[in-house]
Formats: C-alpha cells, structure tokens, sequence
C-alpha cells in the first residue's frame, strides 16, 4: 500500500474518531444516570441515592475531560484534512455542527462546574438542574452530530451549484431519511453501553463482597434498562437495516456478503469473501434467510454487489465481519438480559456468582459494539464520503503532503495511547475505590468541600469504610 | 469566485458573531492557559494547587469558544475554514496535542502522587506550546495566505517566519499577564504578592511586544500601513494608540494601588484594544491578502437558518456564563476544589 495523504488521513480520522467515540458512548448514558439518581436523591432524601451519584460522577468528569479534548481534535480536522469536502458541503453541514456547540457543548460544559464542584455551593434543586442539563446537552450533541453524519449517508434537501452544496430545505437536511435510524439506534446503544458498565462494576463489588448496598442498586437499575433496551435494540437494527437497503443496497450488499443478489437470497453464516475474484471462499449459508430478514419474504429479492459499478462498490472484507460482531452482541445482550430475569424472578438475582463473572465479561461489549456498528457504516459508505455525490478521495486537502499528514497521525497515535493508558490506570484506581459510605441524614455535609472525579484516589480519605452487610 | 452583495448586512452580522467567538475565546481560555504558563514559577506547590482551582469549574468551558470559533468560522465562511486550517497545519497540530495534554492534566494531576511532576509538566509544556501556536497561527494569518480558486497553495510550511515565531512569543506573555491579574483577583496572601509582582514585569514585556507587532506590522504590509498612514485616518485612528496607553498607564497604577478586580479588568481591556487595531488592519479581508468577507461568507439561506438560533442562544450562553462566574465567585484558597 502507498502511503498518500488520502489514505493516512483515513488511518487518521478513522482512528481519532474510534476513540472519541468511546467517551460519549459512555458519557451520554452516564449522564442521564446520574440525572436521574439526583432527581431520586431530591424527591426521597435517601443518602444512597446521592453517593451512587457521588461516586458515578467522579467517573463521569474523567470520561467527559477525555471526550471533550480528543472531541475538539475531530472539529479541526475537517478543515486541516478535509478541506475540499469543508468547501464542497460547508454550506450544509456548517451550521449542523454550529448548533451542536451552541446547544450541546456550551449547556454540558457550563453546568459541568456546577454539578462537579456545586453542589455545596447551589440550592439542591439548581444542582438538579445542573445534572440534567448536562445529560440534556450531551443528547443534542448527539443529535447534531448524528444528523451532520446521516446527511453524509443520506443526502437530502439540496442543489448543487458549482460543485458546491445549496440548502433549499433544512427540514429535509437535518430530518434527512435516514437519520431517525441512525439517531435512536446510537442513543440506545448508548444507554445498553453505560449499563454494561454500571452492571459489571456492580457485579465486581458483588462478587468481592464490598459496597452490597449500592452494588445491588446500581444492578437491579442496570441490568432491568438491560431487559427493555436489548429487544428493542434488535427492533430498531433490523428496522435500520430496512432503510439502509432502501438508501444504499450496496451497503446491504457488503455487509451481507452477496455477490449475486437475486432472490431467496441465503443468509451468509461464515465466508471468507474475496474481492478480487469477486465470489466469497468457505461460505456457509442458510437458505432464504437473507431474503426473508431484509424483504419479510422468503422470496424477496435482495441487491448483489455485482449489481453496482466495481469503482463504487464498498469492499465487504471488514464490514462483513463488523457487521455480524454487532449482531452477535446485540444477541448475546439479549441473553444476559433472559438469564436475568430467570434470575430475578427465582430470587437468586443476588446471590450468583457465576452470573456475576459474566456481567464483568461483559463490561466491554457495549463499546466493541459500538465501534463495530460504525466501522460497518462507515466503511459501507466507501469510495464515497457523500453518499453518490463526493468521493473521499476528491475530499482530502490538496496542499498536503506525506510527511505532514504522517506527522499529525503518529503524533496523534502517541499522545492517545499515553492519555489513555493514564485515563485507564487512574481509572481503574477509582473503581477499586468505590462509592463513599452513606450519609443518610438528607443534609449536605457541611464544610466538606465538593471534590473532583479521581480524588478520592488519595490515600487516608475517608472512603474505605464498607457499608455493613 | 461567487460573491455575496458587498456590505450585506447578514455577513456584516456573522462577522461580529464570529469575530466575538474568537475574542471571547482569547480573554477566557487566555487566563487559564496563562495560569499554565505562569505553572512552574509559583512559589510553592499548594500555590499549584490554588492556581489550578481557580480555573477548575471553567476551563472546559472556557476551550468551548474554541470551538465555536472553529464551528463559526465553517458554518458562516466554510472558504475560509477551508483555506486556512490547511495553511496552519502544523501549528494546528501542535496546539491540539498541547490542549490534549494540558486538559487531561487537570483530571490527573491531582491523581496522580509519586508521578505528580509528569503532569505538572504537562500543564505547563501543554499550555506554553498551545499559546505559542496560537500566536504563530495569529502571525501568519496576518502576513497572508496564497489562495488560488478556493483553495491553499502553500508549502506546509509556509507559516514559519520570524514575524509569526514572535507573534507566538509575544502572546505567551500576554497570556500570562491575563493569568497573573486574574489571579490577583482570586487568591490571597503571598501567592496574591507574588503575583502582584509578576504581573508588573508581564506587563512591561507585553507593552514592548504590543509596539513591535504594532510597528512590525504596517512594515510588511503596504496595504495596511496605508490604513493607518495615511490621511485622514490617521487622525480618525489615533485614538486607539492614545487609549492604548492610557490603559497601560491605569494598569500600572492599579498594580502598584494593589487593586484586585481592576487589573485583570485593564488587561482584558488592552487584549481588546489590540484585538481591535488588528481587526482596522485587516477588513475587510477575511483571508489576506486576497479573500474579502463578502466573498468567503456563506449563501444567506446558511446565515439565515443559523441566525435564527444564535438570536436566542448567544444570549442564553452568555447569561449562564455569568451564572457559573457567580457561583464560583471570590477568593479560592486550598479548601475548594480539588484536592
Ligand atoms: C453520538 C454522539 C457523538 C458523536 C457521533 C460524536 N460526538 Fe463529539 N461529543 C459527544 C457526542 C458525540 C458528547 C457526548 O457531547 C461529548 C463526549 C464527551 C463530551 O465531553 O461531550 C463530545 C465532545 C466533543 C467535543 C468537545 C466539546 C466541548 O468542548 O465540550 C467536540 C469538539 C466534538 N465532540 C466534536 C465531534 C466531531 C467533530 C465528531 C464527528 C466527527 C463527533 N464529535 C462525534
Ligand atoms: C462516532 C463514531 C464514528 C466512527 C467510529 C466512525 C468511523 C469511521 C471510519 C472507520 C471511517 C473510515 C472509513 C474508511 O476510510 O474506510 C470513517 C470515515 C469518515 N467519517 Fe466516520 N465515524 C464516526 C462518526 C462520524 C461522524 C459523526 C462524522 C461526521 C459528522 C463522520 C465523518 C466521516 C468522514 C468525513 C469520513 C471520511 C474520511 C474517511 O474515509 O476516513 N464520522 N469514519
Ligand atoms: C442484533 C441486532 C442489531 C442489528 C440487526 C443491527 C443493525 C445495524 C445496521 C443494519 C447498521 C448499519 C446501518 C447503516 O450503515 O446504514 C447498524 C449500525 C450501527 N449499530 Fe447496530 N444492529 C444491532 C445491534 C447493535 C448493538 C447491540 C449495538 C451497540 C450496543 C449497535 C450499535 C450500532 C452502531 C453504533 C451503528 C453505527 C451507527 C448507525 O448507523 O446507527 N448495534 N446496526
């Protein structure tokens, strides 16, 4: 492979935006969390209540400080990388990314001090107000964000004069088709990530016998979003995928795997798919399947990749393979969710040990999910970066040379992985942590002064008293 | 190149919206990353720690007007984003790293025990780097682009010279002057002296910088030593150097009063006067030496659709701005924050 600009801007903006995209996946659920544990700490006055959100909280300020900086690199790389496509689409796009700052960013990070620092400093009611004000800014900053992203996919309501793009409808632009889809889809993927989390952080303490009280709370909370969510996820995927045939067969045609297309189309299992021989190798197939999930019909006829030009044609070597990693998750959280409520109804919910191995397996799934799901729509939408209009390769900074654009990707990939590793490590000391004891008494203790995420890290403090059993 | 109706007033108005952005994005985050620079020199390491509390509940909020200056720039004058963010690759790179490190550093440094010192570099390597590009970016922003069709045609490095690298250096100072007055505001005792006494030999420097720039300016320009020199707007401009060093000398007098409030207020107040002679040298030119507003700015149905939602929210934004200034108000001292 040659190095060029285009394909290390690639490398570059696929890897930045990977690990952006962790933090939101996790700070948005997060947020609404601890929205919600406030509000039940103001209507009941039971101490529990505010030290789960104590404790959340802290986690929630690390994960948001690593979301906001890697966040800002992605916004200036539109412009340093992708120039043309700044020009080519600025007119349309500007203004999505424009409210998301102005609606999202300035509500999250304005409250942000109020609701880590605040709250011996507010009324407890404007310190409520201050959490759900920042899980409100980081859902509008997803819905900016994924509409600017939909629009890519499913263009709508525009002229293009000169090359460039004219708004003639912005209901259109911003409702484009396929942006519903996209929208509760990642929404509720990341409310089934954040669960995963508090779960096997609650089945952890759990399992080593510590914090019962709030580990059992922030379970029962988790794992019963779980129960709702992990359906309803499989609902809305299949519907997406529905609507991504409508909008880009060739998509479907990749992530499936299907060469041919045709009817009674069988539902590829296992392949190797070759791209320069244009036929999958080893495949295992079950027939009709493919058919009757895209169609609702046995018989229905479903798009081949063949169908479509070689040079616009997403490859289906990766996305194949993402795309069944997400479906498998999303099958496998609907099987956590089963067990538990075997579980729940025969009592047992928290008494089992096993069970809690597997809800700490599970921590990351969420997460892996989430990349998978993005990869294959990301890389579905190959050779363009505007569906049918602009190719990525027409998108790219001109002026760029080699060893620029190899600059910014290494000096981005080391300064990640440090942040990171840091990020993991302070983390992870958090958790081992865990929450502070409880203060029933519904007053604020006085004097104490409001303490950032992480700081409880301090040795001597006064966290390491267990709740007694 | 297609051009909007020169003086429209709709591109007049995103010129003021984006041009407030990016001025509300030096007075603020220009505090904090000036409490970064001042970092290493404090006297001692519980005054690191006030020093960093000062700006906890704000600093993410603070970089936020970066972003809108970023976003603003895209949405209302999509040619200049993409003409100049390419021509400022390298700087970009380097003050986005910067911002990685000095942003974490708050979250970690108070974490962190045995390796305390990694992030107390970081905060301060981070802030001093970001600073310093920034001004690079500022310089070579002033001495022109080469922009043909709709696009950047310089080398990658055509930032560099030495009016850029001083520009650079020139902001670090100024800079840390805002941390140093903001910081007499907000703390107390000997921390408070001592930076009574670094925001005096700050404030000198950032004097002399301010006139070199000044001067330098109009040197490698022709086009805007026209603008000053020439009649009469010589005589309508002169106020701005007048007024300029009359706040240099009200700002002097305020140190030495031992005023609190008053320098951190005259030194935002010499940022927006030099911030204003800039803007008198380079209008109507968005990117010079070419490109003008009218020609970069975006159709009016992009401004409109915008418009409508900056009408309620700039105000909304700037009110809970004052909120959150309010509610972390007065003296920080070692209790509050992290810790
Ligand atoms: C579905 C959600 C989502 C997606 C797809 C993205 N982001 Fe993001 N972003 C968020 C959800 C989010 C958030 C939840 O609002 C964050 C994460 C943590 C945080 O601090 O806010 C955030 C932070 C964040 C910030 C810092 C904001 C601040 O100053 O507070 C910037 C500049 C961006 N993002 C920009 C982008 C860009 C340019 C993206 C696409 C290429 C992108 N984000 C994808
Ligand atoms: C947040 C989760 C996201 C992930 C994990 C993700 C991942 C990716 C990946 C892997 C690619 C590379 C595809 C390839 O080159 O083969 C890509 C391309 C691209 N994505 Fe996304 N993306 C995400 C969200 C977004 C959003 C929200 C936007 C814009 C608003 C966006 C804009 C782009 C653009 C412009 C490209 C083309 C450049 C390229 O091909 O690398 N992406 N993305
Ligand atoms: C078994 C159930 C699932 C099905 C049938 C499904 C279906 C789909 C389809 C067809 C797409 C691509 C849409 C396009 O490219 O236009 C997609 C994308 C995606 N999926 Fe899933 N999915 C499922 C489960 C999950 C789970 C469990 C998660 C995460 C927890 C997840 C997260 C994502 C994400 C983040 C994307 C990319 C953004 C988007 O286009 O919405 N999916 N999914």
């Amino acid at each position: 492979m040659d190095l060029d600009p285009l394909i290390l801007s690639r490398i570059q903006f696929a890897f930045t935006i990977s690990f952006h995209i962790l933090f939101p996946s996790f700070t948005v659920g997060l947020a609404c969390w601890i929205a919600l544990l406030e509000a039940l700490w103001v209507g009941t006055g039971k101490g529990i209540y505010r030290s789960l959100s104590e404790f959340w909280t802290k986690i929630f300020a690390l994960s948001f400080g690593l979301g906001v900086v890697s966040g800002i690199v992605m916004s200036y790389q539109f412009g340093t990388n992708w120039s043309r496509w700044s020009d080519t689409v600025g007119n349309v796009l500007g203004p999505l990314i424009q409210y998301e700052v102005v609606t999202a960013f300035f509500l999250e990070a304005a409250f942000l001090g109020i609701l880590l620092f605040g709250r011996d400093r507010v009324p407890r009611g404007i310190h409520l107000m201050a959490a759900c004000l920042v899980a409100l800014g980081t859902l509008l900053s997803s819905f900016w964000i994924l509409s600017a992203n939909s629009w890519m996919h499913t263009p709508a309501g525009f002229t293009i004069r000169d090359g460039r793009y004219f708004v003639t409808d912005w209901w259109q632009v911003v409702f484009n088709p396929s942006f519903p889809y996209r929208l509760v889809h990642m929404v509720t993927a990341m409310f089934l990530t954040t669960s995963f989390v508090v779960a096997g952080i609650s089945a952890w303490y759990l399992l080593t016998r510590r914090y019962l009280d709030h580990a059992r709370l922030g379970l029962s909370m988790a794992l019963g979003l779980i129960t709702v969510l992990a359906p309803l996820q499989i609902f809305l995927g299949d519907q997406h995928g529905l609507n991504t045939l409508e909008h880009q067969p060739a998509k479907i045609a990749a992530m499936e795997g299907n060469w041919e297309g045709g009817t009674r189309a069988p539902l590829v299992l296992f392949a190797i798919p070759d791209v320069k021989a244009e036929t999958n190798h080893w495949e295992i197939g079950i027939d009709g399947l493919s058919s009757l999930i895209l169609t609702h019909d046995l018989n229905g006829r479903v798009p081949g990749l063949k169908e479509f030009p070689a040079d616009e044609r997403p490859s289906p070597a990766i996305i194949f393979w993402t795309f069944r990693l997400m479906v498998g998750i999303g099958m496998l959280m609907l099987a956590v969710a089963v067990v538990h409520l075997v579980l729940r109804f025969r009592d047992r919910l928290y008494r089992t040990d096993w069970f809690f191995r597997v809800l700490i397996a599970c921590m990351p799934i969420g997460f892996i999910a989430i990349l998978a799901g993005w990869f294959t729509t990301e890389i579905g939408r190959q050779p363009w970066v505007v569906q049918g209009h602009l190719r990525t390769a027409d998108a790219v900074t001109p002026s760029l040379t080699v060893a620029a654009a190899l600059t910014s990707l290494l000096a981005f990939v080391v300064a990640y992985s440090i942040i990171y590793g840091a990020g993991t490590y302070y983390l992870i000391r958090l958790l081992r942590i865990g929450p502070k004891p409880l203060h029933d008494t519904g007053q604020p203790r006085e004097a104490q002064s409001p303490k950032r995420p992480l700081s409880a890290a301090e040795p001597g403090d006064d966290h390491a008293i267990t709740p007694a059993e | 190149m297609e051009q909007i109706a020169e003086g429209s007033l709709l591109t007049l108005i995103w010129v003021g919206i984006v041009g407030f952005a990016v001025f509300m994005y030096v007075l603020m985050d220009g505090f904090d990353l000036g409490i970064g620079i001042l970092y290493p020199f404090a006297p001692t390491e519980e005054d690191r720690d006030t020093m960093m509390n000062t700006v906890a509940p704000v600093w993410d909020f603070n970089e936020t007007w970066l972003v809108l200056g970023g976003a603003g720039l895209f949405a209302a004058f999509p040619i200049a984003y993409a003409v100049v963010l390419p021509a400022m690759y390298l700087p970009l790179l380097v003050m986005l790293v910067a911002l990685i490190f000095r942003g974490v550093a708050f979250e970690f440094r108070f974490k962190a025990q045995a390796r305390r010192h990694w992030w107390n570099r970081s905060f301060f390597l981070g802030s001093l780097l970001a600073t310093f590009a920034q001004g690079v970016v500022l310089g070579s922003f002033i001495q022109g682009i080469p922009v043909e069709g709709r696009q950047f045609v310089g080398g990658m490095l055509h930032w560099l010279s030495p009016f850029s690298l001083f520009c650079g250096a020139a902001l670090v100072v100024g800079y840390a002057l805002l941390g140093a007055t903001w910081l007499i505001w907000r703390t107390i005792g000997p921390l408070q002296d001592w930076c009574y006494r670094t925001a005096k030999r700050l404030m000198l420097v950032v004097l002399a910088g301010v006139a070199v720039v000044s001067l330098w300016t109009p040197f490698l320009m022709p086009q805007i030593a026209l603008r000053w020199f020439s009649m009469p707007n010589l005589i309508f401009l002169s106020p701005v150097p007048i007024v300029t060093a009359a706040l240099a000398y009200a700002l002097w007098r305020a140190i030495d009063d031992g005023r609190e409030v008053a320098p951190f207020a005259l030194s935002m107040a010499l940022f927006a006067l030099s911030y204003l002679g800039l803007a008198i040298s380079l209008w109507p030119h968005l990117i010079p030496p070419g490109v003008t507003v009218w020609q970069a700015a975006a159709p009016p149905e992009t401004q409109v659709f915008l418009l409508v939602g900056m009408a309620f929210l700039i105000p909304a934004i700037l009110g809970y701005t004052a909120y959150s200034y309010w509610v972390f108000r007065g003296k920080v001292t070692g209790a509050f924050g992290y810790h």
